[in-house]
């Protein structure tokens, strides 16, 4: 009985990860494939993968999607860990109020961000499709950021950043000496979590900006004319990435676990 | 000084790009020359074109979300009764395609299902005509499937796993069998992760649209291509009414999650009652 169960088990699983991961390996085998269709084989080659290292407007916006996650994060980061740090010590009915609107590109569907933002941008005169694209992958990411540090900063004590300040600190020097490496966990999530959001985001940017793509802009605007063998490169490289950057971070987490492990023992 | 002053630069940052932003919606979808109206709001309401849209989104969304929740939930179930270290390992499995751009989980899809794909060229080798599957609204319902599964299984598995496995083995030595465990304990449990995955699958499926375009080519408008069609093709003149769209989508968004908490909540009680 107990077999059939498994057999069962197995079987559905290995069903369920085939829908799953079948498209993706397909695009990946046909990605070699030397004739422009995906109906049949006819031979092996790189010439789509070169076809799409030498393709001047994916590295542009390969390079548009790169340095936006890293500027928009890094900005993210730092706003939002100030923020979080000056929310903290609010009092109770303003502090509820600026948390409810920083819940706001949270809750809101991404279609209403990024056309709230197109017309904003239309009506202050914002032109440049680089900076608008940054403007908005900054806003939505500061949310995550806050939501990241917040609980950290509630775990910590309040005593530490006194204390710090009557043994001579400066407010600076007490934050950051002892309020910043304490919430340190929390500000790396939140950066991790903003780096990944603006990498992976097509709907704000697509409404956001206008005359610059990023990769999503890019894919969309090619597949909705069909089928490119360039973009099953791409999907094969982006997949690889994903995966091995995935595998890391798992490693590291599992790493982490079972230090932790060890120290508890040894308490 | 106050810690709060840190706060400041952020405050100016959220009124400018967070708070300014939301109320041009609500000010573009209420207003005309600047007096208050009802009358965008009517021209949206009332087409019957943009309903027939409203309506095809709202049930695409809804049987995508019930076939997610079909398939999602065994494999959840079977990924929390299994060994710890086999279920950590296909648990990644299950999510890792969530970390993978959609719009290329999408053009998967689109490239699978061409005329001249992979899948009708294994009909064509068995002898089968070839079939119409891209462009249709079954292509559309496909893609939002794959698309969203991983949410669905995502929060139900993590309530499964924390679930009290003395419990089960309580009902089996009381008698039960199988199916009424699974109805009178296992699944009432499991309500919260059930009512989290129903909310990350339905919400962006109804607010979806590239999606629909790809899979679905032109001939199967969603809500949100209707948004994209006023605001990027239309041009400012639509401005009026694609706010207007805009705010019964975010109506439509938050009485969904309205509901959801509502069934969170009375789930919780009657989970209360039981005791």
């Amino acid at each position: 009985m107990k077999r059939i169960a498994d057999f069962f088990k197995g079987t559905y699983l290995g069903l369920m990860l085939l829908f799953l991961y079948a498209p993706i390996i397909v695009l990946m085998v046909f990605s070699f494939n030397e004739s422009k269709t995906m109906g049949h084989w006819s031979g092996f080659s790189f010439k789509w993968y070169e076809a799409l290292l030498s393709d001047a407007t994916i590295m542009d916006a390969l390079w548009v999607t790169l340095s936006v996650a890293i500027i928009s994060a890094i900005a993210a980061t730092a706003i939002g860990t100030f923020a979080a740090i000056g929310i903290h010590s609010m009092k109770k009915s303003p502090k509820s109020v600026v948390e409810n609107i920083s819940q706001l590109p949270m809750v809101n569907p991404d279609l209403v961000t990024g056309i709230s933002f197109m017309m904003l941008f239309a009506l202050l005169g914002i032109k440049g499709g680089y900076t608008r694209m940054l403007i908005a992958h900054i806003t939505f990411n500061i949310p995550y950021v806050i939501f990241s540090v917040l609980p950290k900063l509630r775990q910590s004590s309040n005593n530490l950043y006194e204390a710090a300040m009557d043994l001579g600190c400066t407010p600076w020097m007490a934050l950051r000496k002892v309020v910043i490496p304490d919430i340190m966990p929390g500000i790396v999530s939140g950066f991790i979590l903003s780096f990944t959001l603006s990498l992976d985001d097509f709907v704000v940017s697509w409404f956001a900006t206008s005359g610059i793509q990023n990769l999503s802009i890019y894919i969309y605007s090619i597949a909705r004319r069909g089928i490119s063998p360039k973009i099953n490169a791409l999907s094969a490289i982006m997949f690889v990435a994903v995966m091995t950057l995935l595998l890391f971070v798992n490693l590291r987490s599992l790493k982490e676990e079972r230090e932790a492990e060890k120290q508890i023992k040894r308490l | 000084m106050k810690r709060t002053v840190f706060a400041y630069p952020y405050i100016v940052w959220m009124l400018i790009f967070i708070l300014a932003p939301m109320l041009l919606i609500v000010w573009y979808a209420f207003t005309k020359n600047g007096a208050f109206t009802l009358t965008n709001l009517g021209a949206a309401l009332r087409d019957p074109i943009y309903m027939q849209v409203l309506a095809r989104s709202v049930w695409i969304a809804f049987e995508a979300t019930v076939i997610c929740l079909l398939l999602g939930y065994p494999i959840a179930w079977m990924l929390s009764t299994m060994k710890k270290s086999t279920a950590a390992i296909l648990y990644v499995l299950f999510v890792v395609p969530m970390w993978m751009n959609f719009l290329l989980r999408t053009y998967a899809w689109q490239a699978l299902l061409d005329s001249a794909g992979i899948l009708n060229s294994i009909l064509a080798f068995f002898g089968l005509p070839p079939q119409n599957l891209l462009y249709t609204e079954e292509a559309i319902m496909l893609g939002t499937v794959y698309n969203f599964l991983p949410f669905m299984v995502l929060p139900i598995y993590s309530v499964l796993v924390k679930l009290d496995k003395s419990l089960v083995e309580a009902a089996y030595d009381l008698g039960a069998n199988g199916v009424t465990t699974f109805f009178k304990v296992i699944l009432p449990q499991s309500i919260p992760g059930v009512i989290s995955g129903i909310t990350m699958v339905f919400i962006p499926a109804i607010t979806a649209f590239a999606i629909s375009r790809l899979l679905g080519g032109s001939k199967f408008m969603l809500y949100g291509d209707l948004i994209e069609n006023q605001f990027i093709t239309l041009g400012r003149d639509a401005w009026p009414v694609g706010s207007a769209l805009s705010f019964i989508l975010l109506v439509l968004v938050l009485i969904s999650m309205a509901v959801m908490r509502r069934a969170e909540r009375e789930a919780g009680e009657e989970g209360g009652m039981l005791w």
